[in-house]
Order: structure tokens, then sequence, then C-alpha cells
């Protein structure tokens, strides 16, 4: 029913390919240009911006320090306004919970509100093996799903679709999943607006179960928080009579004052508005006003993993905003899918290697998939140096190193396929290390300097396929040094750039 | 005060006319520089890949190289932000492994000894007027680490404005990385061309000459992707603009 990112290939395979892609590349582009744009303003906006900022990471990262104490105070105060809490240690026991839960109803379908954990954790599939239908009311996951898809963006998951491919999967697939579109839709956003509501309006009508995640769960009431811009989710978590949330642990603050700092920085970062539209709160249940069985069910899924290793840790304070994603040029040419996970772009390339761990050929790519420009740490609204992370990640796959994996402590081996590099970057250190044969190896390469072809063989080629080497020099830095001022040199002298003018380049 | 050059391994081996342009420049503002030979790499492209231990030795031997002098000037964004950035970093997971002796306090300290050219320039110096002549049209790429990371700000601009004939074009898009990121040039070449290949097109739409950076190891890169597009514009390091006078000219090879 949709598409899986099992047995993708790495990411500079399949960003080779999708970079390739000159329709996605122009609508990527234009997407994040936009919202980039518009976030620098909105942001620019505050002059408190860095205060939040600093605030937003501090809250998380103290409260990720006692991430026991308030799980179980929000596990206790869920229960008392009437709600029930399940753990799920990974995904297929959160997927486990949530299948029971739905047939314990009675149901085969239910509505969801857009949720990166139930993506995380492969839900819709899981549901559908079972014999229940979810069916997404955000209108970009429901463009994702309805194309038999994958989201490529947290904020807009459809943001490798245009506004004529949208058109084209509504006139042809609505009627699969309900309401057909229109007659005659055009592409004008408007109207591919109304085809979703009414498409969709039926589906809010008829459901008895709903199932959402959380932007945050306040750890002193048991109240979770959901901020959207459309209301689909407004009315997935009012509707229905039965109510799942799929939250992962790190989603909880302690208090509602929490949400000061957060319901700024999140709107602001995310979809560039001062506030967002609609922000849903709810508590357990109250009699007659919404749902009456609220379950709320906790994802760990490596996070207890990623708290354990203090550096990658920081990942965790992320609130799901994508202002990463959008500053980001490797995503905006490579595009979401090279990712092969729900969190594209910087977060993911940091997330779902700590999430997942390194072990396939995919995940060992992420950290790579980078060129540390350092935009992403830039705008994070909860200041996670993801560069830093990034080279962190790149020292478990080639390095190895202590980690702690489902709860254990191993030391993990360094990949494989990383031989050539490795035997390089030793020679590298070895000569670098003696400045002698330093010098005895620029005087070769200057001797040989004419021989040195247009193009490379072997790995040299992803160079020089798309550039030209520099000429090398006649002289060494270090040797035209020595030789003017070094010692036994005559007076010193000539010491411009202008002797020689330009041999360097 | 004694002032060392850490030239960096790639200016000493494939752009000597950058070591030797900052030398020149920093005589003419009368500072006696000193070229310690027992320096070679700062470790970055291996830190960047993630061989943080195989970077313990190269850090250990600058910090010795450069032990006895005041400032540490480096004609580079990224390989200052390595020591600046990283060299804390490197000694901080070396005392939480319990090994901290193989990154003594000299590798930590060097960070606050370096500066990039333009901050040598414009904080320790306190110059921006550094009596240069080039008498070119200009287009200023900000690298990522100068930018982001050491945080330059418009220290190469305020250098580049005062230098007399030079003509300078604003860049469309300058803030965007050029697509270089030391080894993810090769690791993700298909990425990396198409962000050099659309920072080429924005230098090519200023028309100007020569493309000016604080970082040679992006302009390999901008100059290499510049030179297969069958460009005009000649890549050419901040340094050698700064050290161009009127009464010894510099012209850049890149320069048609």
């Amino acid at each position: 029913m949709s598409g899986t990112y099992l047995g993708m290939p790495a990411f500079p395979e399949a960003a080779a390919e999708s970079t390739r892609d000159r329709r996605l590349r122009g609508n990527l582009r234009h997407a994040t240009h936009t919202i980039r744009d518009k976030r620098a303003r909105a942001v620019a906006e505050l002059d408190d911006w860095s205060a939040l900022r600093a605030a937003g990471a501090a809250l998380k990262d103290r409260t990720l320090r006692h991430l026991d104490h308030y799980l179980e105070q929000l596990e206790e105060r869920v229960t008392a306004a009437g709600g029930q809490v399940h753990w799920a240690a990974d995904a297929e026991e959160a997927n486990r919970i949530v299948t029971r839960l739905v047939r314990e109803t009675g149901e085969t379908e239910a509505v969801k509100v857009k949720s990166m954990a139930t993506q995380e954790t492969g839900l819709n599939d899981a549901l559908e093996r079972a014999g229940i239908r979810a069916y997404e009311t955000d209108l970009a996951e429901l463009i994702v799903q309805l194309g038999d898809d994958l989201p490529s963006h947290i904020l807009v998951p459809a943001i490798h679709r245009n506004r004529s491919e949208i058109q084209e999967i509504f006139r042809t697939r609505m009627a699969d999943w309900g309401r057909p579109a229109p007659d005659g839709l055009t592409d004008r956003p408007a109207d591919l607006a109304e085809a979703a509501r009414l498409h969709l309006r039926e589906k809010f009508l008829r459901a008895r179960v709903g199932v959402s995640g959380a932007n945050f769960m306040v750890a002193e009431t048991g109240t979770l928080v959901v901020v959207e811009s459309e209301g689909n989710g407004r009315m997935c978590l009012t509707l229905p009579e039965t109510l799942i949330s799929v939250v992962g642990i790190e989603k909880v603050v302690p208090t509602w004052q929490d949400l000061e700092v957060y319901l700024q920085l999140l709107p602001r970062s995310s979809t560039a508005e001062r506030m967002n539209p609609y922000t849903s709160t709810w508590t357990g249940t109250t009699d007659g006003d919404g749902p009456s069985a609220f379950h709320l069910v906790l994802l760990d899924n490596g996070r207890t993993d990623t708290l354990a290793d203090t550096v990658g840790r920081q990942a965790l304070r992320c609130i799901r905003c994508s202002a990463c994603l959008n500053v980001c040029p490797v995503y905006e040419r490579a595009g979401g899918h090279a990712y092969g996970s729900p969190y594209p772009g910087p977060i993911g390339a940091i997330l779902t290697p700590q999430l997942r761990s390194t072990a396939s050929a995919l995940d060992a790519s992420l950290p790579y998939a980078s060129s540390l420009c350092g935009a992403c740490y830039e705008v994070c609204p909860v200041a996670i140096d993801i560069p830093e992370v990034l080279v962190h990640l790149r020292e478990r796959v080639v390095q190895g190193g202590p980690a702690v994996v489902r709860g254990e402590k191993v030391v993990l081996r360094p990949a494989r396929g990383h031989a050539a590099e490795r035997a390089a970057m030793r020679a590298a250190r070895w000569t670098l290390d003696r400045p002698r044969a330093l010098r005895a190896g620029q005087r070769l390469a200057a001797r040989g300097r004419r021989l040195v072809p247009r193009r490379l063989p072997g790995p040299g080629r992803a160079w020089t396929d798309t550039r030209d080497l520099p000429a090398v020099p006649a002289e060494s830095f270090r040797a035209w040094w020595r030789r003017t001022r070094g010692d036994g040199a005559g007076p010193a002298g000539g010491a411009g750039p202008t002797d020689g003018a330009g041999a360097g380049r | 005060m004694r002032v060392a050059l850490f030239v960096t391994c790639i200016n000493d081996t494939l752009y000597p006319d950058t070591g030797r342009a900052v030398v020149t420049l920093l005589e003419r503002l009368g500072v006696h520089v000193d070229f310690p030979e027992e320096q070679s790499c700062c470790g970055q492209p291996q830190y960047n890949t993630g061989y943080r231990h195989g970077t313990e030795p190269l850090a250990r031997r600058l910090a010795r190289a450069f032990r006895d002098h005041d400032h540490v000037v480096v004609p580079s964004g990224s390989c200052a932000a390595m020591v600046r950035d990283n060299y804390p970093r490197l000694a901080e997971r070396a005392a939480a492994e319990g090994r901290g002796g193989a990154v003594p306090g000299a590798v930590r300290e060097l960070a606050a000894r370096t500066h990039e050219l333009t901050e040598f320039l414009v904080d320790v110096l306190g110059v921006t007027d550094v009596g240069a002549y080039f008498p070119h049209t200009v287009t200023y790429h900000p690298t990522c680490h100068g930018l982001r990371v050491l945080g330059l700000g418009d220290r190469p601009r305020r250098l580049l404005e005062h230098v007399k004939g030079l003509e300078l074009r604003e860049l469309p898009g300058a803030e965007e990385c050029c697509g270089f990121g030391g080894t993810f040039a090769v690791k993700n070449p298909a990425v990396s061309a198409a962000m050099g290949a659309d920072k080429a097109r924005n230098i090519a739409a200023t028309g100007a000459e020569t493309v000016c950076t604080v970082d040679n190891s992006c302009l390999l890169h901008i100059g290499g992707t510049l030179s297969r597009l069958g460009s005009g514009t000649g890549p050419v390091h901040l340094a050698e603009i700064l050290a161009s006078t009127e009464d010894t000219p510099y012209t850049p090879a890149g320069i048609r």
C-alpha cells in the first residue's frame, strides 16, 4: 500500500540518481528557497531569538538527563486523567500494541494525524497486514499515500511533487480510497485543497478510531500537544471514540511553561509563522467531550541507546521543525528519498544512524551525506550541532568504538568497505608526520607535474569527472622557504608571489 | 610579538603562491614571519572523515611546531577552524576515553593563538587598508568554515573594499556551500558536482574576472569546476590580492 525504505541503496547511489531528476531539482529548489527565506524573516522579527534558542536547548537537555523521572510522572498523570499508557521498546512492539488496540474496538479503519513516530515504525503497513486501513488526513501525507509514495520531507512530505503531479494523483487515485476527485479538477491550489477536503470529510465523519503522534507531552498534567496548520488534526483528535497516540519518549517536557519557549521556536522555524493555526491539547479523557478512550504508546525504538551517547544525544532535542532540511544544500539536490528514512536531511543523517545503528550500508553512508557546511546548525532552533554529530558518527563507522545497542554496551567494529580509505589515511598521516618524507613527495610531484593526466583512473575519477585538476607547482612552499629563507639561504627578498607568478594554479 | 605562518599542507603542496603572498603581505606590514618546518597538516581530512585517533599525532606535531609563537596565522578558513573548533574537542574526547596523554594541553592551547589571515589583519594588526592594488573585477565567496565556524563576518570584505583598482561584484547565493566538503567531494561526487555547478553558474553570472575566497581547498573544487565548464573566471586566494601592489602587481594564472 505504500513504498518501503527496505533495501534502498546507500546515499551516494540514490543521490546520484535523484540529482539527475531535473523536475525534482526544480520542485525542491523552489520550495526550499521559498521557505528558508520566509523562516529567516520570521526569526529576524524576534530580538530574543538566540536566548529562546539557548532556552530550547537547555530545557531539552535537562529533561533528557531526567527522562526516567518525567516519563513516570507523565504516565501517572495520563493514567489519573483516564488515559492508558503503553510502553513500546521498538517499532514492532509499538505496531503490535496499536494493532491490538484497534482490533479491540472492532473497527477496521482509522484516521491519522500526521505523525513522524508512526512513519518511523511503519505503522500503516503493519495495520494493513492486520486488515486495518489507516487513512492519512494531512494534505501532504494524503498525496503521498494516494501516490503509493514515500514522504521526502518532515514538514512537507510531498515537497517533491508539484501541483500538476498532485492533480494527476488526485484524479487517478482518489476513487480507490473513497470519494473520487471532482470532475474537471484543475491544478489550482484552491481546487486541489477542496478536492482533499471533500475526500477527507467523509472519513472524519465515519471514523471511530484516530491515530496521532504528538509534538510535546507535558509531564506535570499528562497533556499531549499537536501543532498543525490544516485542522485535520483537530478533527482526528476530537471526533473518533478512541484515540491512540504514538509518541517518542523524547517528546516530554516538564511543564506548561516550557511550551512558552517551544511554541515560539517551532512555528517560526518550521512554517515561518508567528503562530501555527491550530494548537490542540488534550489530557486523558473527558466525559461527553472528545474520545472516550485514550491510549498513549510511548516509543523508545533506539532513543535510550542514543541517550547513552554523550555526543550523539543532542539529536534527541529535535522538535521536527525541518529548518535544517530547508537550508541544506545536499538535501536540496538529493531530495528526501535518498536518505532512506522518514527523517531526511541533516537531522535524518544524524538521527537515523543512531536509531537504526550504522549496520546497513545505507545507514553507514548517512553521516557522510553532508559537506559539513554548518547551515543546519545555524538555523536549528534547539542548537543541535549537527556537523559535530555527523563527524562523531563517521568515527563510529570507520573507527568503531563503544556504543549502546538495544540497551547493551558493545564495542563496534569498524565498518567494512573502508579498507582502502583507511590505508590511504594512514599513509597520508605517515607522510604528514614526517616533513622529510613530505618534502620528498612534493619534489617528486613537482618533477612529474607535466605527467598529471586530465582525468584520473579509479577512485580519482570521482574528482576528475566534473573538475579539472590544479597544476602542480614547480616548487612547494617549504622548498621555496628553504631556498630563500632557510639555513644557508641568501638574504631574504623576492618573497612576492610575483616571482613565478601564478605557477601554483 | 612572534608570528608564525601555518601555511597548511594544501597550500604548501599545491598553492605555494598563497603562502608566499602571506609572507610578502605581512612583511610589508612590518611583521616578522617565522615558518617552522616541523609543521605539516592540521588533520582536518582525517578528522572530518572519522579518523579521530589518526588525527592526534598531527595535532601534537602542529602544537609542537608553534609552541613558542604568540600568533599563528593561517591562510585557510577551514584549517583555522579545525584548530580552533576541533582541537579542544580532540582533547576533551581523549580525556573522556582516559587517554588524555594522547592530546596534551598544548594542542588545546594552540586554538587561542590561531588566527585565520583576515582575523589576524583586522583584529590583531588592526588594519583594513593594507596598501594593495589589484585592478580586476572580483567576486567573493565566503567559505562555510570561515563564515559559520570562525564567524569572519565582514572582515574579508572590508579588506577587499580597501584594495585600489578592485571592483567587487556581488555573488548571488554567496552563503551557500560550494560543495567541496573535503572527502565529501569524492564520497558523494554527484551531489558535490551539482552544488559546484550551481556555484559556478552564480560566479559566472557576476561576470567577474576572478572569484576569491580565504580557502584554497574550496577554490580547488570551484576552480576545477569553472575550468571544466570553460568559464573565463579564475580562482584566486584573498592573500594574493592583498599582496599585490602597484609596484609589484600580481596577476593570478587563472585570469585570462
